[in-house]
């Protein structure tokens, strides 16, 4: 089966979503990354969904659940580049995405996760 | 009056991705702005899933509609011969759901849909039609 490759940058994890995803890749993607979060201690995940035309309801629970479970295993999620029309779809559909971050590129996803992971350091509650 | 309608099999995952890009097609050769283009893909990939997930696999029939000269539109009608829905009004409530999903989708349709039209049986079937306009 078909995978989303994940890419290690230092202590962070880059998904860059470039197809556009059947259900069970999606579901995929979760347990690769959850599974890669730990194996490589990861403390970020940023993943890049600019390719993406459309985030339906089953996508967005997807993020959510990343979001969720690399919170738990000590890791912050930043979702990065959202198409404007992808956006103003969710919000239409119901879908504000609670609980995730978001950042407009990559380079200002890194950004936010490294002010994120250097405050939690000092032992401050982020989210 | 409608021309060139297609019939696309919903029966896995695979399958749904492919009625997103025929709806795509069809939404972009009908000259659909970007944000209309994606309420309409976003709108048939939770009615696809649905169709998929609660009604067992069925079809989706992708109609162009044209009406006069200048009025054109899309529309999708997906149906199922799976369990049927017992109560719309609860199917249609945001957040309710009988699977494991956020209870989005069908209302969800309807919110980025111009037409909603929804007709189940139990024991029969499910069919939903959306509609949207340039």
């Amino acid at each position: 089966m078909d995978r989303v490759p994940i890419l290690r940058l230092g202590d962070c994890l880059l998904v860059t979503v470039q197809v556009d995803m059947h259900d069970e890749l999606a579901m995929a993607l979760q347990d690769d990354l959850t599974n890669k979060i730990v194996a490589t201690k990861a403390r970020g995940v940023l993943i890049d969904i600019s390719a993406l035309e459309m985030v339906d309801s089953f996508i967005g629970r997807m993020l959510g659940n990343i979001a969720a479970m690399s919170r738990i295993l000590d890791a912050r999620t930043v979702v990065v580049g959202m198409q404007p029309a992808v956006a103003i779809t969710l919000v239409e559909l119901g879908l504000s995405l609670p609980g995730i971050r978001t950042a407009l590129n990559v380079d200002a996803g890194l950004a936010l996760l490294r002010r994120m992971l250097d405050t939690s350091g000092e032992g401050v509650h982020v989210d | 009056m409608s021309i060139e309608p297609t019939t696309l099999p919903v029966r896995s995952g695979e399958d749904v991705v492919k009625v997103r890009q025929a709806v795509r097609t069809l939404a972009m050769d009908l000259g659909f702005s970007l944000v209309d283009q994606t309420k309409v893909i976003t709108a048939a990939s939770e009615l696809a899933r649905n169709t998929l997930t609660y009604g067992g696999g069925g079809e989706v029939r992708i109609e162009r509609l044209n009406e006069g000269a200048r009025r054109h539109g899309l529309r999708l009608t997906f149906e199922d011969r799976g369990p049927g829905i017992s109560n719309i009004d609860l199917a249609l409530t945001d957040g309710f759901t009988t699977g494991n999903g956020l209870g989005l989708g069908l209302n969800g349709a309807r919110k980025l849909s111009h037409e909603f039209d929804i007709w189940s049986q139990p024991g029969v079937g499910t069919r939903v039609t959306i509609t949207r306009w340039k």
